[in-house]
């Protein structure tokens, strides 16, 4: 007992038995809703088991199958970019030394925001009727209003924008720390031997920069599936489906289609998805981390 | 003027842009908190305020003024009330919880302890929504289905992992020789941490209960669909009550939505600082 209370189990059993009850629990039971037709409107179908029956339907889904590439797309592309925008910030406000702190202050602002509140404001940006951008564009000649949020291309073009510029900051605000972090000696005896910026940068900034870019990588992909809230408010996946995304096309199926053995199965594959995300990026920060021996 | 001062001047209209692109969004949903429907809707566009209006305000936190709108058709109230309970009472629970599991991981050498840690940040990959449908099945057997206690405990397995992170980044930045100096005295590990740990890393982990705190606050997949009436809705999920099949109260939304940053606004600055080291393991100067 007296060992029990000085080990480090007593301390993690309060975590264990909340994550068992909210975290591995549910998913049990979200894997067996998913061998089974289970439907809100008809609570028997819980105790009913189709085998992969769900699974199967999933593989011939064409709905499923583009909303699964958009969001892989959806993704891909929104992490590129806040990546490539974060890390332009950050050499930019690394270059500023009059009121850098406030500066970064400024740049956190997005962070604060809850994804829902994101998606309202921009839903309210790209307003093709009040939007602040058409009434903007309106003064320059642009008498058409453009339906930012109707037209399927602009609209997905639209959430990214806001997903951007609601998650860019995170990278900035990392990327900043990592550069200022970087000691000045090994910068000034290669710009002595004649490297011009770019092979600094290339060959001194970007390697010191890499754990930095992962813990950032990991971060963000452990919340990739906010962009539901930004979704779900700015479109609720239309129109007509043409910004459905993984997360919004499960919400829709379990709770207004009510077939929650489909929506359990969907909800597999997503997780899984965030998990190989995640997986990916934490693996490259525990080795950038050995690399700098942080611990 | 010299190459130098030329680059400058590059580098502050870079700045500049960057921070219109930031700020913008988010102040002109706070002007249109302040301007009345007239203004909002007008064609061509009325930039410059004519006159500032509290009504929207009124109108959600005391019922409107006679002759206006009525009675306010949402309840933020009630949802700010929610809101706070949710989010005072899972972040306390987190924290707690959250401290012994960071201490554990910073000062106790056992098995598999990277696998573990990995473990538990790995919960917090699962998709909101996707954890909301086993849940719904779940809470709705036991019946806690649109309660606090329900929605609580869900937001502490949320912030659970998180407060695990930074707290054991905290105190991995306490040298270890002070509480073995303790315990070679006689103290126990849990007394340790109590007397000598604890208080040396209560900003850390203050810091760690407002991010805690700012994720109850701002969540919305899991909420909007364990919340289904004024019981337990939250103000994040009521901002969905201000838009119907065709027409959305602009105004309105906007009112609510300066309700919700203003305190996020408040205590990120606050933990600002601890931010960027938390996140970074600790591993860098802020």
């Amino acid at each position: 007992m007296k060992k029990f209370l000085n080990g480090p189990w007593v301390l993690i059993l309060p975590t264990i038995i909340v994550l068992t009850c909210v975290v591995f629990l549910p998913l049990l039971i979200s894997l067996w809703t998913s061998f089974t037709p289970f439907k809100l409107t008809k609570p028997d179908t819980l105790y009913r088991f189709v085998g992969f029956r769900n699974y199967e339907r999933l593989i011939g889904d064409y709905d499923f199958w583009v909303a699964f590439g958009r969001t892989v797309l959806f993704l891909t592309i929104a992490l590129n970019l806040e990546l490539v925008f974060g890390l332009g910030i950050a050499l930019l406000i690394n270059k500023i030394t009059y009121a850098q702190k406030t500066l970064r202050t400024l740049m956190m602002f997005p962070m604060m925001f809850s994804p829902i509140l994101v998606g309202f404001q921009w839903k309210y940006i790209f307003n093709d009727n009040i939007g602040l951008l058409n009434n903007f564009l309106r003064e320059f000649g642009v008498i058409n209003p453009i339906p930012w949020l109707v037209d399927a291309t602009l609209a997905n073009i639209s959430i990214m924008a806001a997903e951007i510029w609601s998650s860019t900051s995170v990278f900035a605000i990392l990327l900043l720390a990592g550069l200022m972090g970087i000691p000045k000696d090994p910068i000034e005896a290669a710009k002595v031997d004649g490297c011009n910026s770019w092979q600094v940068f290339k060959n001194i900034t970007l390697p010191f920069l890499m754990p930095f870019i992962f813990i950032a990588m990991t971060i963000r992909s452990l919340d990739v599936a906010r962009a539901y809230d930004i979704v779900q408010m700015m479109t609720g996946g239309g129109p007509a489906k043409r910004t459905e995304l993984l997360w919004t096309l499960i919400s829709r199926t379990g709770y207004v289609d009510a077939k929650m053995g489909m929506a359990n199965a969907m909800s597999y594959i997503s997780i899984f998805l965030s998990i190989a995300f995640t997986f990916f990026f934490f693996y490259k920060l525990m080795e950038a981390r050995k690399i700098l021996s942080y611990d | 003027m010299t190459k130098k001062q030329i680059n400058n001047i590059l580098i502050w209209i870079g700045a500049i842009f960057l921070i219109l692109l930031i700020m913008t969004p988010g102040l002109w949903v706070v002007i249109t908190a302040f301007r009345p429907q007239v203004d909002i809707m007008a064609k061509p566009a009325v930039w410059i305020p004519r006159n500032l209006s509290f009504n929207q305000f009124e109108t959600m936190l005391f019922g409107g003024s006679e002759g206006s709108m009525g009675r306010s058709p949402v309840p933020v109230l009630s949802y700010l009330r929610n809101s706070l309970i949710i989010s005072i009472v899972s972040t306390s629970v987190a924290v707690f919880i959250g401290t012994l599991g960071g201490y554990a991981f910073a000062r106790h050498e056992f098995k598999g302890k990277n696998s573990y840690f990995f473990l538990i940040m790995l919960t917090r990959a699962i998709p909101g929504i996707s954890l909301s449908l086993p849940i719904f099945i779940l809470f709705s057997k036991l019946g806690i289905i649109d309660t606090h206690f329900g929605i609580i405990i869900v937001f502490v397995a949320l912030n659970v992992p998180f407060t695990i992170w930074l707290t054991d980044g905290f105190f991995r930045q306490i040298p270890r020789a002070m509480s073995e100096v303790a315990m070679t005295d006689g103290c126990t590990r849990l007394q340790a941490f109590w007397h000598i740990e604890l208080p040396l890393s209560k900003s850390g982990i203050a810091s760690a209960g407002i991010f805690a705190f700012l994720i109850s606050w701002n969540e919305f997949a899991l909420v909007s669909n364990l919340a289904r009436s004024t019981d337990s809705k939250t103000l994040t999920v009521g901002l969905m009550d201000f838009t119907s099949q065709f027409t959305i109260n602009w105004p309105g939304m906007c009112a609510l939505a300066v309700f919700i940053i203003i305190p996020a606004l408040i205590l990120t600055f606050m933990v600002q600082k601890h931010l960027v080291s938390g996140l970074t393991f600790g591993g860098v100067k802020g």
